[in-house]
């Protein structure tokens, strides 16, 4: 195995000494050296588990000639990564995926940077939001909840989600105000860990993503009670008895007009060559084609939007613009 | 270790414990400020984000300020290395701190082979064979290990981008 | 007994020569990652899952978990052998590991560190093997209430029990919580203590604030001395394992003791770092040589190191039962088992029972060949040692610069790292203890993140750490360990004087 290793790295370092010398006509650019991906987050998240697919498929299907560098960039709330492509001008062989840190964090923490620092490749696909309770809990619907929050003196109802101002908490805020009610936010570090202090019932509710939740879903320890998009989730397969990631309502007819997902999406940094772009949207279309990412795409009950060139972009600046007002009416606006 | 006349000189000890508390003091300065800026009060949702900084940061504070009194009264006015022995440890940190310096301009593998060469030439005096041998085999070593095998980047200089690598 | 007839199971799916390769293979690389430092188990194992894709999910799992005990393994050598700790949690390995090369038994100290890990890991799976649906459940009553207890637990077991004047004592280890504390505050979101500069953002990491003090400060301290390492005169014994095994069992209560922290810590989920440090603190305390631990005692190298791979190997069962890394390379192993299509949660045990069980058989045999090829290698590490200074000095600070820059792929953290190394060197030449200074680092952050997310919980009162059972007691035994000295002072001078 390290042998196979070795030789296919020296492999890799002969190509590459081979592009050097031999400069190919450049009609058609591609990757000269080993692309760094970098992923605005800590290991195991939502985002680093994509990134890594990636990797893994392109490696698998040898779709690139180079390889590809997932690298954490986490600190800052991610801020440390999108500066690190802010700071790379010009350099192609650097990516990154984001999440919707890439809106709120500058936000948030008035770190200096915004999309308008990086080149948009293309939209991967949108992350949805499911509002869950503990099985155990007596609230079968959003009404019977909202009810009983209502009910319930202010603050006792605790939201658990991942990140300090970030999507988990904006979806909550909205919710606060839907329902007129008074939540506590309790930050944690993961998704993953989000869905177990769930099922031990150290807080009431959260808004994990699909793929963070499943697996306590299927074993009946949550309850899915609705989705934050504004049509239902894909999903045929059955999952938790007939239940099927389909048959979550949405929201919106539960009576909680709130839509929230979330960007997966691919950046570069500022000035580089439009072929570069052209590049690795192809790299990505063919990511998109294979099995394993059907795959994902089927278990996280993703939303499979693809977009890219000037769709992508004016998606992206419409975002955030949402963000902004969304984050504004929530107070998360940093004061300095 | 050897006999120059610099080794029965040199700083004193409780003279040096009083500047690394004064360091530690100003350290814990700084924490205090930095958690004013952020806020130390404790609001309805528990503490704030300078709320144990600032705590921490006092604490730090009072014990080397006490640190420092009992040094400059109490301390030891043994030495606490002789000039010849400072001398012998800045054969290390100023050849470590150009080396730092260096890496983001030359890259971390022509550093790296600097680095080995001066110190095996200067304090080890060995021939320029075996010098050469390891200053050039780590990098090539260490690059096979993390850029080809872990394909974990590091810090590449002029060099590298002319290599192509 | 199930469990024993789906090991069996696991087993047969395990021993397979392929199999059997990818272990030795997977324990080679993790040794490799686990000596240099930053690059951690969790690097490897990321780097490394793509490339396991197209082989089958055992085999893929068998691989990469080997990789993850041979970084256990190998992060006790730098340890040992250079003041290095090529992983958080051998740092508690160093207070004895590195006085015992120093005094020329290196071989000893690596051995006892590597059959120490085995006998902790074994410990730990046969838990595995045995509770893992009870272990599950008992994770699962741990919310942030009950890990500040953990955490408070383990700080004051380790606390007060240096021979450094207090008041210095506190000092170095509140300058541990205030450089945890730089960078984000996780609950509220907001930056803090970094005065605008980006670099420091994501704070002080842990690895290379010990990478600095502890490798950086110790070459500085013997050039100071004159060009030598202390352990230079051991010479090469191949009989030093079998020497050295006559004479671990004589410590069979300490490692006892130090396999139940492990699994402990592994489980709620603190993690294999404060493990190591409460166990070595416990032992210090009860040990009859306890004053002289930190001089080259064989028990301070036990405790840490079996404490350390319980909690490693522990860490995997809320993984998989529940989907919650105990650990960041568990967290990459876990990110592993999705895109296997295998959905880590309450299910894997019933519907992947072959995944499971033998990943679990693997964990037996991957420990033994780990155990077989890392003590083949101690008399080879040990007569590292008997490199020259001024030749091998050069390398350890080019693979301490590494290590350092690898942690955020930061040239900054060099920086830093000869900051601390710098500060190393005066802190100990004055007297400061950095032991606490460096646990405070670790469970700085940590410690704050779960007593805020208890304080949101309860709405700011204090009460939520007496609100039931388990909290209540695991407070308590805190209080009483860190008010040990004096109680056992206090003891001691009430009772009369036997007569000896």
């Amino acid at each position: 195995m390290s042998h196979t290793l070795r030789r296919r790295a020296v492999a890799v370092a002969l190509t590459a000494v081979a592009a050097g010398l031999f400069v190919t006509p450049a009609n058609a650019w591609e990757p000269t050296r080993n692309v760094e991906f970098i992923v605005p987050a800590g290991t195991g998240g939502g985002a680093d588990q994509m990134a890594r697919m990636i990797q893994g498929i392109i490696t698998k299907h040898n779709l690139m000639k180079q390889s590809v560098v997932v690298v954490n960039k986490a600190g800052g709330a991610g801020g440390e990564g999108f500066l690190d492509i802010k700071n790379s001008k010009g350099n192609p062989h650097k990516l990154v995926i984001t999440l919707s840190n890439l809106f709120t964090t500058p936000l948030a923490t008035g770190i200096p940077f915004s999309w308008k620092d990086l080149t948009p490749v293309a939209m991967l696909a949108l992350d949805e939001f499911v509002l869950w309770v503990n099985a155990d809990s007596p609230y079968k619907t959003v009404a019977e909840l909202v009810t009983a929050m209502k009910a319930a003196p202010p603050g006792q109802f605790k939201m658990g989600g991942t990140g300090s101002k970030q999507e988990d908490q904006i979806i909550t805020v909205a919710l606060e105000k839907a329902t007129g009610t008074k939540i506590t936010y309790v930050p944690y570090k993961g998704g993953g860990e989000v869905a177990v202090q769930l099922v031990g019932k150290h807080v009431d509710m959260t808004v994990n993503n699909p793929i963070e939740a499943v697996a306590q879903w299927r074993a009946g320890k949550v309850r899915p009670l609705c989705v934050f998009d504004s049509k239902p989730l894909a999903g045929k397969e059955k999952i938790a008895g007939d239940l099927s990631w389909s048959t979550i309502p949405t929201c919106k007819s539960q009576g909680l007009d709130i839509e929230y997902l979330m960007l997966r999406g691919i950046f570069m940094p500022a000035g580089v060559p439009k072929d570069a772009v052209d590049y690795y949207v192809e790299l990505f279309k063919k990511v998109r084609a294979t099995p394993e990412w059907a795959q994902l795409m089927a278990d996280g009950a993703f939303n499979q939007s693809f977009m890219t060139g000037p769709d992508y972009t004016k998606w992206v600046e419409a975002e955030e613009k949402r963000h902004r007002d969304l984050m504004k009416d929530a107070g998360f606006l940093a004061t300095n | 270790m050897s006999n120059s006349p610099d080794d029965s000189s040199g700083p004193r000890q409780h003279l040096v414990e009083v500047g690394v508390a004064a360091v530690m003091a100003l350290l814990g300065v700084i924490t205090v400020i930095g958690s004013l800026q952020v806020g130390i009060g404790w609001g309805a949702e528990g503490p704030k984000s300078g709320f144990f900084p600032f705590w921490i940061g006092l604490i730090v504070i009072v014990t080397s300020l006490y640190n420092l009194v009992r040094a400059y009264t109490h301390g030891s006015r043994k030495l606490f290395a002789s000039w010849g022995e400072i001398v012998q440890v800045l054969k290390v940190v100023l050849p470590l701190t150009i080396y730092v310096g260096a890496i983001p301009w030359l890259g971390i593998y022509i550093a790296s082979a600097l680095l080995i060469a001066g110190f095996m030439r200067w304090i080890g005096r060995y021939g320029w064979l075996l010098i050469l041998a390891i200053a050039i085999g780590l990098p090539v070593v260490t690059y096979v290990t993390f850029e080809m095998w872990f394909l974990v980047p590091l810090p590449k200089g002029p060099l590298e981008d002319l290599l192509g690598l | 007994m199930e469990g024993i007839g789906d090991l069996m199971g696991g087993f047969a799916v395990v021993l397979s020569w392929q199999n059997l390769l990818y272990m030795v293979i997977g324990i080679v690389l993790g040794v490799i990652i686990g000596v240099l430092p930053g690059l951690g188990g969790a690097n490897g194992v990321a780097i490394l899952l793509p490339l396991t894709f197209s082989m089958s999910p055992t085999s893929a799992i068998i691989l990469l978990s080997c990789i993850y005990w041979g970084a256990l393994f190998g992060g006790a050598i730098t340890s040992i052998l250079f003041n290095i700790p090529g992983e958080p949690w051998s740092v508690a390995t160093t207070f004895d590991g590195h006085p015992m090369a120093q005094n020329g038994r290196a071989g000893e100290a690596l051995t006892a560190a590597f059959t120490s890990s085995f006998v902790g890991a074994l410990f730990a799976v046969i838990v595995i093997t045995l509770a893992a649906p009870l272990v599950a459940s008992f994770a699962l009553q741990f919310g942030p209430a009950e890990k500040f207890s953990v955490f408070f637990l383990a700080f004051c077991s380790f606390v007060g029990m240096g021979k450094e004047p207090p008041t210095k004592t506190i000092a170095a280890m509140m300058l541990g919580f205030a450089l945890a504390a730089v960078g984000t505050d996780t609950v509220t979101g907001q930056l803090r203590l970094t005065f605008g500069s980006t670099e420091l953002l994501s704070g002080f990491d842990f690895l290379i604030a010990v990478i600095g003090l502890f490798g950086i400060g110790e070459i500085l301290l013997t050039m100071e001395e004159g060009l030598s390492f202390k352990g230079k005169a051991s010479g090469i014994n191949p009989t030093v394992v079998w020497q050295t095994w006559k004479e671990l069992p004589r410590y069979w209560m300490t490692s006892l003791r130090s396999c139940l922290i492990g699994c402990w810590m592994g489980i709620t989920p603190a993690g294999a770092t404060p493990a190591s440090f409460m166990s070595y603190g416990i032992a210090k305390r009860t040990s009859r040589k306890g004053d002289k631990f930190g001089t080259g005692e064989i028990e301070g190298v036990i405790a840490p190191e079996t404490a350390a791979h319980a909690a490693g190997t522990s860490a995997l069962l809320p993984m998989l039962s529940l989907g919650v890394p105990g650990s960041p390379t568990a967290a990459v192993l876990l990110g592993g088992l999705l895109i296997w299509g295998l959905q880590p949660g309450p299910l894997l045990f019933v519907e992947q029972k072959d995944f499971v069980w033998g990943l679990i058989a693997s964990m037996y045999l991957g420990n033994i060949v780990g155990l077989v090829i890392v003590l083949t290698m101690v008399p080879f590490f040990a007569a590292i040692l008997r490199v020259p200074f001024s030749i091998i000095a050069p390398i350890i600070l080019v693979i301490c610069a590494i290590g350092a820059y690898t942690v955020h792929n930061n040239t900054f953290d060099v920086v830093m790292m000869l900051v601390f190394g710098i500060a190393g060197y005066f802190l100990k030449k004055c007297n400061y203890p950095l032991a606490p200074l460096v646990l405070a680092i670790v469970l700085g952050d940590k410690a704050e993140e779960a007593f805020r997310q208890s304080l949101l919980i309860s709405q700011g009162g204090l009460g939520i750490f007496f609100s039931n059972g388990l909290v209540s007691t695991i407070m308590g035994l805190g209080l009483i360990a860190l008010f040990w000295p004096a109680l056992s002072n206090l003891y001691g001078r009430l009772t009369p004087a036997r007569p000896t």
